[in-house]
């Protein structure tokens, strides 16, 4: 008795007290960004302007006078939403022909492909520079379109490929009955009975796309730099202008977050579904 | 129009031979049933007349045409398959719709064929659900729906009544049979239910370990099994086998007597035994023997009741022009 009478009283209060308490931790270093950005870059580093301080909106209406926020949102704009739509555009009949026509070389491509992610970027770091300056593509949005595509392809054909693990062979059979050929496959039957996944696949991309530094910060300079480019252009090592440099990061970050927001059913649909079956 | 020729057609799944080479010829507009135990290759013989199964070797024709390398969607077959394999995102209209859509076929012409299937199929109420919202029955019947919109060369079949329950089955069973008499048009069966094979078949391909034992007509199969397999595979109760003096005695290695054509006596006959379970179906009263020294157990037939209790004694005695003979190898003997 005593036992059941905790465990309720664990789930009515404890759980939604500790769900409460993690979230905010982990919403605690976004909210400081977004209370930071309000703040002079002077108040930004004084203890006593901590919460109490006289809200100012410079820094973001700087941030379109000193540097163009919107070449750079362009920028991010079109490199994320193409990189993810050739990500797809490439991963999704990868995926189908290594679900539905596995060969015995399959799971060693899968396996392959995974380790690409092992090797450590920097180590191809300088190679990569040379070889854009090389092409003449440095700065431009193909190489980065590019760049972000390779990176995330491994990652959305092994997602894609779990997700179509899942519907049934013979339905794909039945519709090479029917008269479809593979190309209709993908458009009548896969692409409709797999769709939360292909969503939440490329939900997942686009984050990553958006949010992708390392490779954006070091291959561009201005033409095709996006808002990863602008945070870090911000930085400065004393640390002077804390207000500014969180003031960007929230209008990078910004766009993402409402995204996830709305798309959040989608992304843990997405995301526990293999877990779930 | 639906000949299927099988010329020299084997399987191999890596080094696992599952059909060593096989020929067969399936006749326009026969009703043909594949049948065999489980694993015995039934599934891959189809699959690869499909099309969804590559060939190790051998060639498959189609009316003359050879289709080896012609893909599913190419051959003008049809498909049942026993998960029915439904398009779960579609409903049953647009189901039943979608080989002639794929066809590029004009939508009022579409939509025509479906309601003629589905006022066939009975399904007309159901034509605005989704596949999920349909039981077992309804949603065979769509599968059905979708083979027969578009009068395929050939339909084939693969185990499609194995998921319903007894009594539907044999409802289907009938079904079927009678869009075959209707159409006229070639089928493919599979299946293992021997049952099924006997009452739907004109001709019956018996299978076992991808080798072809026999082929040909439900009652060729029930009177002149080739060997031993057949005999004891057709027929239901099974057919009883035994070796021994007695097969000795009948200059055979091997005899077989269907419980039918067994006489059954309680005072004379050839084979002395007792009763151990008698199975009263009221047409019908299956009787198994004990203790004949033929078999472990012998199963006799006989019509209407008869009252005997276990442990009787009983006599038993084969008619004669009944008697399946077999050599050494299994192989019948005239
Ligand atoms: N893709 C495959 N890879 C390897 N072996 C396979 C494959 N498909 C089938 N087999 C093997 O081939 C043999 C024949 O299989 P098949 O499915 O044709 O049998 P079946 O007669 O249809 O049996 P059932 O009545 O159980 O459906 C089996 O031994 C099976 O294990
Ligand atoms: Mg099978």
């Amino acid at each position: 008795m005593a036992i059941v009478a905790q465990s309720s009283k664990f789930s009515s209060y404890g759980r939604p007290v500790l769900a409460w308490g993690v979230g905010l931790l982990f919403f605690f270093p976004i909210f400081w960004m977004v209370l930071t950005s309000f703040k002079t870059d002077a108040d930004a580093v004084k203890p006593e302007y901590l919460f109490f301080f006289t809200p100012t909106l410079d820094n973001y209406l700087n941030m379109t006078d000193n540097y163009d926020y919107w070449r750079f949102a362009r920028n991010s704009v079109i490199t994320s939403v193409s990189a993810t739509l050739f990500t797809l555009f490439v991963s999704v009949p990868a995926a189908y022909a290594m679900a539905f026509n596995p060969t015995r070389a399959t799971k060693d491509v899968l396996m392959w492909m995974l380790s690409t992610k092992m090797l450590p970027a920097a180590a191809v770091l300088y190679p990569m520079i040379f070889l854009a300056k090389g092409i003449g593509l440095y700065d431009t949005h193909i190489l980065i379109i590019t760049v972000l595509s390779l990176i995330n392809l491994p990652i959305a054909i092994w997602m894609l490929f779990t997700y179509f693990k899942e519907i049934p062979k013979d339905i794909i059979e039945a519709g090479k009955m029917d008269g479809v050929n593979t190309w209709g496959e993908i458009k009548e039957i896969l692409v409709p009975l797999a769709w939360g996944g292909i969503a939440s696949t490329a939900l997942l991309i686009f984050i990553f796309c958006w949010n992708e530094a390392y490779w954006t910060v070091r291959l561009t300079t201005i033409d095709a730099a996006t808002l990863s480019k602008l945070i870090e252009g911000n930085r400065a090592p004393e640390g002077l202008f804390f207000g500014r440099l969180s003031a960007v990061s929230t209008a990078a970050v910004g766009p993402i977050v409402v995204l996830g927001w709305f798309c959040q059913k989608q992304l843990v649909q997405g995301l526990t579904f293999g877990a779930v079956k | 129009m639906g000949q299927i020729v099988l010329d020299k057609v084997s399987k191999s799944f890596g080094d696992v031979e599952v059909i060593p080479p096989l020929d067969l010829t399936i006749e326009d507009g026969e009703f043909t049933v594949f049948v065999g135990p489980s694993g015995c290759g039934k599934s891959t013989l189809l699959r690869m007349i499909a099309g969804l199964e590559d060939l190790t070797s051998g060639a498959i024709a189609i009316d003359g045409e050879d289709v080896t390398e012609v893909p599913p969607s190419k051959r003008g077959l049809a498909m049942v398959f026993q998960s029915y394999a439904l398009y779960p995102h579609m409903t049953v209209r647009k189901n039943i719709g979608f080989p002639l859509r794929m066809e590029k076929m004009d939508q009022a012409e579409i939509d025509k064929r479906v309601e003629t299937a589905a006022t066939s199929l009975n399904l007309m109420d159901y034509l605005d659900r989704k596949p999920g919202q349909l039981s077992g029955g309804q949603r065979q019947r769509v599968a059905i729906g979708r083979a027969i919109v578009r009068d395929p060369s050939a339909f084939l079949f693969d185990e499609p009544l194995s998921n319903l329950d007894a009594a539907l089955r044999v409802g289907m069973r009938l079904e079927i049979s009678e869009m075959h008499e209707r159409m006229q048009t070639t089928m493919i069966y599979v299946t293992h239910d021997q049952v099924e094979a006997m009452t739907m078949a004109n001709k019956i391909v018996v299978l076992q370990a991808g080798v072809i034992e026999q082929v040909g007509s439900p009652l060729d199969l029930y009177h002149k099994p080739q060997n031993v397999f057949v005999a004891g595979f057709i027929g239901s109760p099974k057919m009883n086998i035994f070796t021994g003096p007695e097969a000795e005695k009948q200059g055979a290695h091997t005899i077989g007597i269907r419980p039918e054509h067994t006489d059954v006596s309680m005072t004379e006959g050839t084979w002395k035994g007792t009763v151990g379970v008698a199975e009263h179906l009221g047409s019908d009263t299956f009787i198994h023997v004990h203790n004949t020294g033929l078999a472990d157990m012998v199963t006799v037939r006989i019509s209407g009741d008869i009252s005997v209790k276990h442990g009787d004694d009983i006599y038993l005695t084969p008619q004669p022009d009944q008697i399946h003979r077999f050599d050494a190898q299994g192989l019948r003997i005239e």
